[in-house]
């Protein structure tokens, strides 16, 4: 669904993404790990045109979309989450996932119809998926943090992506709303049959989940493939996992 | 349908019985303060153009006087130059005002916020160059006096309920506007374009729209100055009046419905008595700013929004504060 291939991006001298391959396989949960600062979050951006590649391909469903804007990107399916929670501060839980419903129904446009009546159902059925409607009328802004996080998501699912990219799902999370964010995750790949791709860098959390796994470091792959064969990766061993 | 949602809000109620109040207000008040509350009506219907952009969609429209300015040479030089008809020459200025802001829009619509407005002051400029300049079509600083109205408006009393009227129009088509899923789209990319852009929203189109819907008002409500004032000159469109109704959205609070038609209605009362007394009104103006900016920063019908949003709001209270301010 998904090829990302020999991808590079510099910032000055800065080479933050530099060879990257990745592949997601349509039903796949796939994970992108490294520690803090190995290019995960610029490769994200890469894909969903917050920012452009320098060199390489990204093809999305065989199409070409490394040089589109976001919201073209989003249209061809992908919906992201960002790690900072990207919400709409003033606006009602309700309202920030109705947005994205409404962009997906080509409705964002509409004059003189109040948008209260409208994409109702599908709003309320997402804000119960990820089990924050009883919060549906509060200001956004004043959620916890874990509960915006999940909001972030929710909006992405406003799209009804076939890819979902999640950036740090669970970053600044307590253990339990960490546990309970990874269930969401894999519920909706489950029960939905999201194509989901995450990038975390707290490997015990991706293990569990992902059947897919790519290791980044300084802008590279080092590899991608099952868990099993990126834990005996003699390479991911030294520069990740250290000797153990 | 379209009307249902809003019947049920509270501050629908007040307003009709403002509006109604407004009506009967001519048999009741002697002939200078209709012509004041008029010139109120002018402003504060400016002010809330303005605001559909600087409140609603962070867009920072620093030179909205421009298109209130086009809006009434458009109008007033069909009126005195022409044949035309009064209506015909009624509509011209609106769309005129949407023509501009439509051009102007496309060069600083690339731009974000500061640069975005610093753009707009030096094209609206040139449009002010043009009006000051061109003697021969425009009178340049003289301007054009005693414009032609139509009869059955060119009264104080006839002049006022025809811009009441417009003015009741116009706040319930913005209303029914920034209710819609464009004005929702819009309130969300003040927010957040990044995110917006994110679910698949084209941004820029989207604020284009806005400063073409918001500039087509500024053109009504330049329509409505020739109507009260019969006449037009380059003052309309020079940036000290653009940051004065800016003043009124910051004033009155932006980020809510009703905010700018309460700052409009407290500038121009400044202007008009403390104005009589002394030419240096403006300093009042000044110290009313250093408090707003200290203690009211999002205005005074913000003021309720910043409670609601430190505690947790009802859906009720979220919908009739968008809808009242």
């Amino acid at each position: 669904m998904l090829q990302v291939e020999d991808l590079h991006k510099s910032f000055d001298d800065f080479k933050a993404v530099d060879g990257v391959h990745l592949s997601v396989e349509k039903g796949q949960l796939v994970a992108v790990i490294g520690p803090n600062g190995a290019g995960k979050t610029t490769l994200f951006n890469l894909i969903c045109g917050q920012l452009q590649p320098e060199s390489g391909k990204i093809l999305f469903n065989d199409d070409e979309i490394g040089r589109l804007p976001p919201f073209e990107i989003c249209r061809k399916g992908i919906a992201r989450s960002f790690q900072i929670a990207n919400i709409f501060q003033r606006l009602s839980v309700f309202r920030n996932v109705q947005v994205s419903v409404l962009s997906q129904q080509r409705l964002s446009n509409k004059l003189f119809h109040p948008a209260a009546q409208l994409a109702v159902n599908e709003t309320n059925h997402i804000l119960e998926s990820v089990g924050l409607l009883d919060k549906n009328a509060d200001v956004a802004g004043s959620l916890s943090h874990g509960d915006k996080r999940i909001l972030e998501i929710a909006i992405a699912l406003g799209n009804e992506p076939e890819l979902l990219i999640l950036d740090e799902p669970t970053a600044g999370m307590s253990p339990d709303e960490t546990a309970t964010t990874m269930a969401l995750i894999q519920r909706l790949a489950e029960k939905q049959g999201l194509t989901i791709l995450f990038c975390e860098h707290d490997m015990e959390v991706v293990f569990g989940v992902a059947q897919s796994i790519m290791v980044m470091q300084q802008g590279r792959t080092i590899v991608q493939g099952d868990p099993q064969a990126v834990r005996e990766n003699t390479e991911v061993q030294q520069a990740y996992l250290g000797d153990e | 349908m379209l009307f249902g949602h809003m019947l049920r809000q509270k501050s629908f109620g007040i307003s009709i019985l403002i509006f109604g109040i407004l009506l009967i207000a001519p048999a009741l008040l002697p002939r200078f303060y209709i012509y004041f509350l008029a010139v109120i009506f002018v402003t504060a219907l400016l002010a809330m153009s303005l605001n559909l952009c600087v409140g609603h969609g962070m867009l920072f429209q620093f030179h909205h006087g421009v298109f209130y300015g086009v809006g009434a040479y458009t109008a007033g030089l069909l009126l005195a130059k022409t044949s035309m008809p009064w209506w015909l020459a009624f509509m011209a200025g609106p769309l005129a005002a949407a023509l501009a802001g439509l051009l102007i829009g496309l060069f600083c619509i690339r731009l974000n916020r500061l640069y975005f407005g610093m753009l707009q002051i030096s094209l609206g400029s040139l449009i002010w160059a043009i009006a000051f300049r061109w003697y021969a079509l425009t009178g340049g600083d003289d301007g054009i006096h005693g414009i032609p109205i139509p009869d059955f408006i060119a009264s104080t009393t006839g002049s006022y309920y025809f811009v009441l009227i417009v003015l009741g129009i116009c706040l319930l088509l913005m209303y029914l506007i920034l209710k819609s899923p464009f004005g929702s789209t819009l309130q969300a990319i003040r927010d957040n374009p990044e995110r917006c852009a994110a679910v698949g929203i084209h941004v820029r189109r989207h604020q284009l729209k806005a400063i073409i819907i918001a500039t087509f008002f500024g053109g009504v409500a330049g329509v409505l100055f020739v109507i009260v004032e019969g006449s037009i000159f380059p003052d309309l469109l020079f940036w000290t009046l653009s940051l004065e109704i800016f003043i009124m959205c910051l004033l009155g609070g932006w980020f809510t419905f009703a905010g700018p038609i309460l700052g409009a209605a407290i500038i121009v009362s400044l202007r008009t008595f403390v104005g009589t007394y002394t030419q240096y009104w403006t300093l009042i103006l000044g110290v009313i700013l250093i408090l707003l900016i200290f203690f009211l920063p999002e205005g005074i019908m913000g003021y309720n929004y910043r409670q609601l949003f430190r505690s947790r709001a009802s859906e009720d209270q979220v919908e009739s504060f968008n809808a009242s301010g």
